[in-house]
This record gives C-alpha cells, sequence and structure tokens, in this order.
C-alpha cells in the first residue's frame, strides 16, 4: 500500500456536521507560521519536482549531451513506440486484476458475511488484510515460490488432475502478466472486503428488516439494499486498487523485470527502465506525468460517480 | 432467520479466505525454516533457524537494517510534526487562502513517486545530496506530509473545540493550546498517522532504490532485491531474509492493527 491513495470520494455526508468552530485567538500570521514546514518540504520534494517532470517531458535528453526541445514529441512516442504503448495496455490488464475482481469478490463476500453476525470476524479481519502491511518485495519472493515449477500451485493443479497445464508460470509469455496480476488481486481483496463491510455496516438495520417482511431473498436484498449504499465506498475502493495497479513497480523488477521478452512491462517499470537504463530522461518523464494524469482522471470521474449516486 | 446450514457456509467463506490469504505467508515461513543445502544437516526438531543468522550475514542486513531504521525514524518524525502542526492550523483557524493550500497538499495525495523520482534525482545529483539519508527521506517526507496534513485536519475539524476554547479564554496561545490540551487527546489520531508512515517508509522500494544508486543508503527491501540476485536458487536463505524484512511492520501490525485497518479504510473513506 503506498502513500498515493484516494481521497475526498464519496461516502462522506454520513458522518454528520462537524462541531468546528473557528477560534481567533491567533495572530494573522500565526496559520501561515504553523504550515510553513509542512509546505516548504512538500513544495520542494514534491509540488517541485511534478513541475520539472512536466518540463523535463518536453526535451529529448540522454543525461550527456545538452537536452532538446522536442515539444509533445515524447507523448507521441507513447502512442507510437509498441513497448510503451503495450506498457499502458498491460496496466489496463492489471486494473482488472487489482480492482474489478476483488470489487467482484469482495462484494460477495461482504454481503454474505453482513447478513450474519458470524463470531471470528475479528480474526478474519486481522488475516484478510495481512497482506496490505506486507512490503510488496517479500509478497513478491512468496508469491515467486507458489510460481515455481515445484511450488504449490503446480503441486495444486497435479492434485486435481490438471498437471499438464503446470508450467514455470512467471516465464510464460501468455501466462506471465495474469500471473502477476493474481497476486495483485490476492494483496487488494482483503482491503476492498474491509472497506465494503465497514459501509454495509452503516446501513440502518431497518432497511433489511422491511425487506425481509416483504418477503425479498438474499439476491433481492444485495442488488435493492446493500448495493446502493455502498456507492461511495464501492468508488473509494476501485481508486485505492486502480492507483496501485498503476504504480506496479516493486513487483514488476522482483518477479520479471518486466519479461518475458515485454510481456509483463509496465508503465511504471518504464519510467525507471527508460530513465536509469537507457538515459531516456524525457520519454520516463513523459510516462511518469501521463500516469499522474490517468491518476487524476480517474480519481475525479469515480468522485464524480459517487456523489451523483449520494445526491 | 439465519439458517444452521447458511450459517455452516459463513464459517467454511471464513475458513476458505483465511487460507487464501494465510498461504503465500506460511509458504515463505516454511521456506525460511527448511534446509538451506545438503550438509544443512538435521536442525532444531526438522527446523533450520540458523538460516536467519546465515541470511542476515550473507544479505549485509546489519547496514540495510540500520539504514531503515535511520530513515524511516526521520520521515516518521518529521512528517508527523509538519502535518500535525499544518493539520492544526487546517482544522482550526481561519484565514485567506486555507481552501487554495489545502487543495494544493490534497493533489499530493494523489502524485506517484514514478512521477517524482527522474527530475529528483537529476536535481539531488546536481546538488551532491545523492546516496545520502536526505535524498532518501525527503521525498517521502513530502509524500506522507500530503496525506498527514488531511488527516490531521479531519482529525482537529471534528474534535471537541470547546476545550480549546476554554483554554483560549485562559489565555493560552496556539502554541500552548496545541502542546498542552489537544496533544494528548490527539494521541490516537497521530498514533494512526505514525504507524501508517512508519510502513509506508518501510516498505518503499522505489525512492530509495533511485537515491541511493552506490548502495549507501540502501534500505531493508532494496536488500532483498539485492539479495535474490545472488541467492535466488536458494529458497531457504531467500525466505529467511523476506521474513527478517517483513517482521518488523508485521510485529507493529500484530500490535496496533486497528490503527492501521482505521486509518486506511478511514482515511480514504472520510471527507
Amino acid at each position: 500500500m503506498a502513500r498515493s491513495s484516494a481521497s475526498r470520494t464519496g461516502g462522506s455526508a454520513r458522518r454528520g456536521g462537524t462541531t468546528h468552530h473557528a477560534s481567533r485567538g491567533h495572530g494573522p500570521l500565526t496559520p501561515y507560521l504553523f504550515i510553513l514546514p509542512a509546505f516548504a518540504i512538500y513544495g520542494a520534494f514534491l509540488l517541485f519536482p511534478l513541475a520539472r517532470s512536466a518540463q523535463f517531458s518536453l526535451f529529448a535528453w540522454d543525461t550527456v549531451s545538452p537536452a532538446v526541445f522536442v515539444g509533445f514529441d515524447n507523448y507521441l512516442d507513447l502512442a507510437r513506440d509498441d513497448v510503451l504503448r503495450s506498457s499502458f495496455g498491460h496496466a489496463f490488464v492489471l486494473i482488472f486484476f487489482y480492482a474489478v475482481l476483488p470489487l467482484g469478490v469482495g462484494l460477495v463476500l461482504a454481503a454474505i458475511l453482513n447478513r450474519a453476525k458470524v463470531r471470528g470476524m475479528a480474526f478474519f479481519r486481522t488475516v484478510v488484510f495481512l497482506p496490505q502491511v506486507i512490503a510488496m518485495v517479500v509478497v513478491a519472493v512468496a508469491w515467486t515460490r507458489l510460481y515455481a515449477t515445484d511450488g504449490s500451485i503446480n503441486a495444486l493443479l497435479d492434485l486435481v488432475g490438471l498437471g499438464e497445464w503446470s508450467r514455470a508460470w512467471l516465464g510464460d509469455y501468455l501466462f506471465a502478466l495474469p500471473a502477476v496480476g493474481l497476486i495483485g488481486s490476492w494483496v487488494e481483496t482483503g482491503l476492498v472486503t474491509i472497506l465494503l463491510l465497514a459501509g454495509m455496516g452503516r446501513t440502518p438495520q431497518d432497511l433489511y428488516e422491511a425487506a425481509r417482511l416483504d418477503g425479498a431473498g438474499a439476491v433481492r436484498e444485495f442488488f435493492a439494499i446493500t448495493l446502493p449504499s455502498v456507492r461511495g465506498e464501492i468508488a473509494v475502493a476501485l481508486t485505492l486498487t486502480i492507483v496501485a495497479a498503476l504504480k506496479t513497480f516493486d513487483l514488476i523488477y522482483m518477479t520479471t523485470r518486466g519479461g518475458p521478452g515485454n510481456s509483463t512491462t509496465v508503465p511504471s517499470y518504464q519510467v525507471y527502465y527508460q530513465a536509469f537504463q537507457l538515459g531516456q530522461v524525457g520519454t520516463a518523464a513523459a510516462i511518469g506525468v501521463t500516469l499522474t494524469a490517468l491518476i487524476f482522471g480517474i480519481n475525479a470521474g469515480l468522485t464524480h460517480l459517487a456523489d451523483r449516486a449520494t445526491s | 432467520m439465519i439458517s444452521r446450514g447458511e450459517r455452516s457456509a459463513h464459517y467454511l467463506i471464513l475458513i476458505v479466505f483465511s487460507i487464501a490469504a494465510l498461504w503465500p505467508v506460511v509458504t515463505i515461513l516454511a521456506s525460511a525454516f527448511g534446509p538451506a543445502g545438503a550438509d544443512a544437516g538435521p536442525g532444531v526438531a526438522g527446523l533450520h533457524p540458523e538460516n536467519f543468522a546465515t541470511a542476515w550475514r550473507e544479505g549485509h542486513f546489519t547496514q540495510y537494517m540500520t539504514n531503515s531504521v535511520l530513515v524511516s525514524a526521520l520521515v516518521v518524525t518529521l512528517a508527523v510534526i509538519c502535518s500535525v502542526l499544518a493539520g492544526y492550523a487546517f482544522g482550526t483557524m481561519t484565514f485567506r487562502g486555507s481552501g487554495v493550500l489545502f487543495y494544493l497538499f490534497l493533489l499530493g495525495i494523489m502524485v506517484p513517486a514514478e512521477a517524482i523520482v527522474v527530475p529528483l534525482f537529476f536535481d539531488l545529483r546536481q546538488l551532491e545530496l545523492i546516496d545520502t539519508i536526505w535524498a532518501v527521506a525527503l521525498p517521502q517526507v513530502a509524500q506522507s506530509i500530503a496525506f498527514g496534513t488531511y488527516w490531521m485536519r479531519t482529525y482537529f475539524r471534528s474534535s471537541n473545540r470547546s476545550i480549546a476554547e476554554a483554554a483560549r479564554l485562559d489565555g493560552a496561545g496556539s502554541g500552548q493550546s496545541l502542546w498542552l490540551i489537544e496533544l494528548p487527546i490527539a494521541r490516537p489520531a497521530i498514533v494512526t498517522l505514525v504507524v501508517l508512515v512508519f510502513m509506508w517508509t518501510w516498505n518503499e522500494f522505489l525512492i530509495p532504490l533511485v537515491m541511493s544508486p552506490s548502495g549507501n543508503m540502501r534500505t531493508a527491501p532494496l536488500g532483498l532485491a539485492f539479495f535474490q540476485g545472488q541467492y535466488s536458487t536458494n529458497t531457504a536463505l531467500m525466505g529467511a531474509a523476506a521474513v527478517l524484512v517483513a517482521l518488523p511492520v508485521l510485529v507493529v501490525y500484530l500490535f496496533l492493527q486497528r490503527h492501521f485497518i482505521q486509518g486506511m479504510v478511514d482515511g480514504a473513506v472520510k471527507d
């Protein structure tokens, strides 16, 4: 889980009003002095380099000879270059595994668990949330083990009689990307489930009682009450997981390094590879800026959807 | 009413998903305690805890863990102090430009490290700061401040202002009332921020990778990646090294898990 995350997305109104009253017992400069240390570091090490990235992205620079202004050429390269274009394609495949799949599983899982208060929920929460706190490099080492030719995935296939499917999953042109994606599903499903459970827990119980009196079954209850009431949480879950998918760097670096061939290369990895291995600094900056724009766009879009749903 | 069959189904689902979540963790623990080679000997009751000592020594983890501890301490200290001060101003004071300034901070929550590492590397190299703790820590402080300011503002806005008002009437200044009255009450929110920033910093990979090309300030996760380059075929030592890297955050998680879950779930949902 990285620092970049969702914010200001739906599900806020039900927290109620604040008891906030502005205290004016301070001089006119006091608030600015309080903000100054935070802003100085934030400005110098985040806002400024972000602006510099945008600037870098308009130049062709190999770190040795002088930079040459090329306008939007680096951005056009993202569409023209096969490897770079495919890296964005791979990122969208990862979005399916990081965001869509966990959301589907999480919705069903949370809805079932929400219907009955079962014992052991505290333990369950601790366990399914665990993947979120383990360093991605460690997750990568564990899954490399599971996907190895003598790992438990192949052993499991053998066990159920699908032994002919077994292979070195991370070295397979066709299956390496879904294999990496499934690691993302494993990491994100717990987070999504807990987010949705929290949302469902806030849904007024009398809605369910009314529905049950009307003779609604579990499925109708889900679509009529549960799903609409967690729209805000769905937007948050999608934002968090899509951002995580777009920022897949450690996992690729540790498991496949973009290979075999370029079959698992992603924009995050290309930023590093272009800038520090190939010396294509402008291209790397353009990928970074495009990723940021994508994240902002997706966040804004989902916030809009959640707001429209709640109003 | 929930039938007995449905109840059993619930437990079955809980068990299946718990196993799925734990399986990779169990796998890595099993390899960590397995024999590291043909000459590993019988071990202790079939287990090989000596792998951890070997992995620590061979992987130079004394240096990498020290770096990780130093970087984490620096990032947590700076980020939390700055965030509490800024969050307090945004949450309790009215001033011109507060809206715009706050949105500027919010922006940073969404900016990925990928968008800033490239210019940071070349600019900090120019300033001869590359390969120092500052190059590794300060960009992470900046990222944490974006979330931390937002988190502390939310807390201060919703906290009970009447005690602070009373303190002000008694003649306490802003700094005094923050230090003496607000902070003790705000402790749970601050603890959550501390554990989240600690986890993010300990687990961070891209920033230390780029900012310390010589390996001088290589942190524990990078040490693991480097170790993999040499010992990728030795699953026992790889497993042991991986457990060592994950352990500090896991220990904190086991004791303060409420803070992790609350911070990551509420931090995302709350306005």
